[in-house]
This record gives structure tokens, sequence and C-alpha cells, in this order.
């Protein structure tokens, strides 16, 4: 649906996009995750047609966004950074408005924008001046109007930000239905955002793609080695000894655990599952065993990992 | 077409929904409106006075005040016209709203085109409202329509050519205030250029008079219908549209 081939933007001198290629299949729902400025809303911006790319192509549901703009422009949603809005017209002339530049014809005009208008649940507020609406409502005003039209591709720049936790709830759970029907990009810097709604995930800094894969096999990639946290009962150096004799084991690491109970942390080789050993081997001395679990790397970890600088 | 429509529609939405409109329709009619009077009772008073003395002729006094009338709702056009303008381009920009109309399929002429036609047809509904200070001359006098129509005409293009130059200066700002200062002085400087003339010779006297925008009402005012005026005009905002469309293409690059 989306082929994205050797993209790169220049502005003076600055390379914000460097050379990037991605694909999207139709029904997919793609994360784009980067730090600000790694060039997630240029990447957006050239592939919704408002700014052409400086090298590299870009095909949209089969049309170049270059030489066939027009034809790109009606296949798509946009939802901008910050959402398009005329702060003086109400939310049912606005939606109206934007319906018919997107070619909606009138006579499905007014049930496609109350259509939307429920989808995104801005019902309430349709006579609204949109100026005087809430950051959250002029946020899901901007959705609705991506979402006008019922367009095949759909691009969203951060569209939960300014929701409250609730807003964000809804506002997931109504992209992940428009997947299958629709493809989705969505860019966001939030990472729990990525594995709940996204079937992939592309993460780009300074302009170029550091990883792509589904979110967990991202983190399985990143893993390297399995750690698991235990709680134990015990004197601390027999308990250091004990654990480091297991086979498998890497590394193990003592926390600050005051009184008896101590927190220490097992760092053992990939697919090596040492959870029984080491409760037996806690057990068989006659510790208190108190906490064992397995601690599974976060994308945020993975995030980290691949764009901290040096 | 439908897009010009649609782009249309809104703007003249949202000239009404602001107070622009309001400010802009209320000084000109207000300024029109003492210009009108204060004219109307100096023609009267010096015809009095001249029939008074030996051998009365007849004044045309409807004529004498539709001709200083029109001159002067020229001068007033010159400072409204920056007003309607100003906002066109540079608030898309400035909200963010020109992300929305350049990635729907809405092309950069349609969006012109809607966008000059709404300051077109604003310009009219001044006009409509002026004609009422005019039909007090058709109530308590008989005066020659063709100069009036020439008149308005005249204004009509006048304005129509100075809103294509305001919209090109639109674009190149995303500030209000830019915009308008920028475009008052342009249309300022057009209107000047006729004094500077006076002080110049041979061709460049000849070139300078010609680019006055002011000086190309006179014959309209007079009820002379001259091709060459108003090609002149329609040359002005064919230009200022130009340049708009060709600023809205290289905006994309830019941005």
């Amino acid at each position: 649906m989306i082929e994205v081939e050797n993209l790169t933007k220049v502005y003076n001198q600055h390379r914000a996009v460097d050379g990037i290629s991605f694909r999207v299949e139709k029904g997919e729902i793609l994360g784009f995750l980067g730090p600000n400025g790694a060039g997630k809303t240029t990447t957006m911006r050239i592939l919704t047609c408002y700014m052409p790319a400086t090298e590299g192509t870009a095909r949209v549901a089969g049309y170049d966004v270059f030489e066939e703009s027009i034809d790109v422009r009606r296949r798509i949603g946009y939802l901008p950074e910050s959402p398009p809005l005329y702060p003086e017209m109400t939310v049912n002339s606005y939606l109206n408005f934007v319906a018919r530049i997107k070619g909606v014809p009138s006579a499905r005009r007014r049930s496609s924008v109350d259509d939307v208008m429920q989808k995104c649940s801005i019902g309430d507020v349709g006579r609204r001046i949109i100026g005087k609406l809430s950051k959250g409502y002029k946020q899901r005003v901007g959705l609705a109007q991506a979402l006008l039209n019922n367009p095949e591709v759909l691009i969203l720049d951060e569209p939960t930000i300014g929701l409250d936790p609730k807003q964000i709830f809804e506002v997931r759970s109504l992209i992940k239905n428009l997947a299958g029907e629709h493809t989705v990009v969505l860019s966001t810097h939030i990472l729990p955002e990525v594995s709940m709604t996204c079937s992939r995930v592309v993460i780009i800094d300074r302009g170029k793609v550091v990883a792509q894969d589904t979110p967990q096999g991202l983190t399985n990639q990143m893993k390297g080695a399995e750690r698991i946290a235990l709680q134990i009962d015990g004197p601390r150096e027999a308990v250091l000894e004990k654990l480091r004799s297991i086979d498998g084991v890497l590394s193990v690491q003592a926390g600050d655990g005051q009184g008896p109970a101590a927190d220490y942390t097992v760092e053992c080789r990939l697919e090596s599952d040492l959870r029984s050993a080491l409760a037996q081997a806690v057990v068989s001395q006659g510790w208190g065993l108190l906490e064992l679990r397995g601690i599974s790397l976060s994308l945020e970890d993975v995030f980290i990992n691949l764009v901290t600088r040096e | 077409m439908q897009n010009i429509l649609a782009i249309w529609q809104r703007e003249m939405k949202s000239y009404f929904v602001s107070p622009i409109a309001y400010v802009v329709l209320t000084v000109f009619l207000f300024l029109s409106g003492v210009f009108f009077f204060s004219m109307l009772t100096a023609v009267v008073q010096s015809t009095m006075m001249q029939g008074f003395g030996q051998g009365a002729q007849p004044v045309d006094v409807p004529g004498i005040v539709s001709r200083s009338f029109f001159g002067t709702t020229s001068v007033v056009l010159l400072f409204m016209i920056p007003m309607l303008t100003m906002g066109l381009f540079a608030e898309e920009k400035r909200r963010g709203t020109i992300e929305l109309l350049r990635t729907t399929p809405v092309g950069n002429f349609q969006a012109m085109m809607g966008k000059y036609l709404a300051g077109v047809t604003f310009l009219l509904v001044m006009f409509c409202a002026s004609g009422l200070t005019m039909s007090a001359l058709f109530i308590y006098g008989q005066p020659d329509l063709k100069p009036i129509l020439g008149g308005y005409l005249g204004l009509f293009l006048y304005g129509a050519a100075l809103l294509a130059l305001g919209l090109f200066i639109s674009t190149l700002t995303e500030n209000q205030i830019v915009s308008v200062v920028i475009t008052f002085g342009a249309i300022l400087i057009l209107w000047l250029i006729e004094a500077l003339a006076g002080g110049a010779e041979g061709v460049t006297r000849d070139v300078l008079s010609y680019l006055s925008v002011i000086g190309h009402l006179d014959d309209f005012i007079k009820g002379v219908i001259d091709t060459s005026h108003v090609v002149f005009y329609l040359t002005f905002a064919f230009v200022g549209l130009f340049l708009t469309y060709r600023s809205l293409e290289s905006m994309r690059w830019k941005s």
C-alpha cells in the first residue's frame, strides 16, 4: 500500500530524512517511532504530498506522491502534528467543509460527517465553535477530519497527544478497529502506544531507519540475555556464591535489601529458563525464597538502546 | 469548480463571523457618507452663490457630486482592500490549515480562485451598500446614469486589481500585520507614482503615469469606457493572480 524507497529530504544542508526505505502492506498499522527531530513529521509530510522529497520515491496506494499527487490526496486522510482547524467555524460546518473539498458527494455528506463524529465521540460538540473547545476535543475533531471520505490510507502524526487517559484508550481502540480495511501509519514517541496498537514498528533516528520489525520481534532481538529477579532470605555471601555456581548463570548482582531478605538480579543465557533451577537451589539450602520473577525487556529499553547516542 | 465554491463559501463565512467585515463595511460607509455629504453641501452652496450673481448657468449637481464621490471612494478603497486580503493566505499559514488544503484534493488554482472571488464578492457587497448613498441623487435629482455606471465599473476593476495584489502579498508571510502593511505600502506607491511622473520627462513620464493605478479611473468616472483602461486593470489583476499561483507552487518547495 505504501512503498518508500531511499527517501531523502535536505533542508539547508541538514539531512532531516536520510535515505529511508520501508513498506506498509494493506491493512497494517505501522508505528513510526523516534525521538523528537528524528524525521517522523518530515516523512509523513512527504507521504501526504505536502512537500516533495529531495531524493527517492514514495508511492501511496499505487500512485507516486510527486507525479500523481492529486490521486494520492484523494486516497489519504491526514492528521498533522497540530490539527488543521479553523477556530471561527463550528465543528459541523468545519467537517462539512472538509467533506466537500475531499469530494464527498452532497447526498452522502451529512451521513459521513455524522459517522466520523460518532466514531470520534464528538457528537455532543457539533454546534460549538472550534476555537472554544478543549485540546482533547480539538485533537478529536482533527482525527474526525482525517477519517472523512473513508480513505484507504490514514497518516496520523501523534494522534493521541493532548488527550486524557480515557480518550487515549478510545482513540487507540478506534485506530485498532480501522486496521484491516484501512492502512494506518502513525507516529508517536509514547512507547506503550506502539506495542498496543501497531502490527509493525519502524524506529528512526537522525533521519535513518535503525530498526524495523514487529514489537515482539524487536524486544526479542534486543534482549541478548534473560534476567530474573529474586528476593531471598539468607546470608548474602553464601547466596551469591550458590547462585553463581548454577549452570547457565552469567552474572549475579545483589541489590541493597535491608534486613534479612535481599534482592538479587540474575542474568542468564538466552533461552535457558533457569527459574526452577534457581528455586530448587535456594530451597535446598533452607533459605526463604520470597520472590522470583522473570524480567522482560520492554520496548522502552529497546528504544533507548537503539537511539542513545554516545 | 466544486472546490472553488467550497473555499469561496468558507471564506465568505469567515469574513462575516470575524469583526473584519463589519469594521471594513462600517468605516467604508461612514467615510464615503461623510465625503458625499460634505461634497453635496459644498456644491449646493456654490450653486446658490452663483445663482445670486449675474447670468446663472445650469449646474450639474448630481454629476459633480458623483464624480467627486467616486474619486474619494477610490482613496478609501486604497485603505480597505489590504484589510480584505491580509488574512487570506497568511492566516492559513499561521494556523497550519494550509496543510489541510495541500493534502486534500484541492489544487492551488482552486484555493486561489476561491479566495480571490471571496474578496471580489465582498467588494461588491461594499458597492451595494454605498449605492444607498448614491440613491439620494436619484431621489432628489436626475443624474446622468452613464458616468455613475462607468464609475462603478471602474472602481470594480480597480478594486479587483488591488485584491489580486493583496492576495499575492498574503502568500508571502504568515503574519497578517506584515501582509496588510506591505500591501498598503505597495498600493500607495502605485498611487503616488503619478506625482513622481510629474517631475519626470519623456518616456519615463509616460511609463510612470501609465502605471498609476488611480489615473486610469478618470475616464470611467467621466462615463467613458476606454478599453485601454479596462485592459490595464485586467492585466494588473492577471499578473497579481499569476504571482499568487507561482508563490503557492513555490511554497511547496520552501516549507
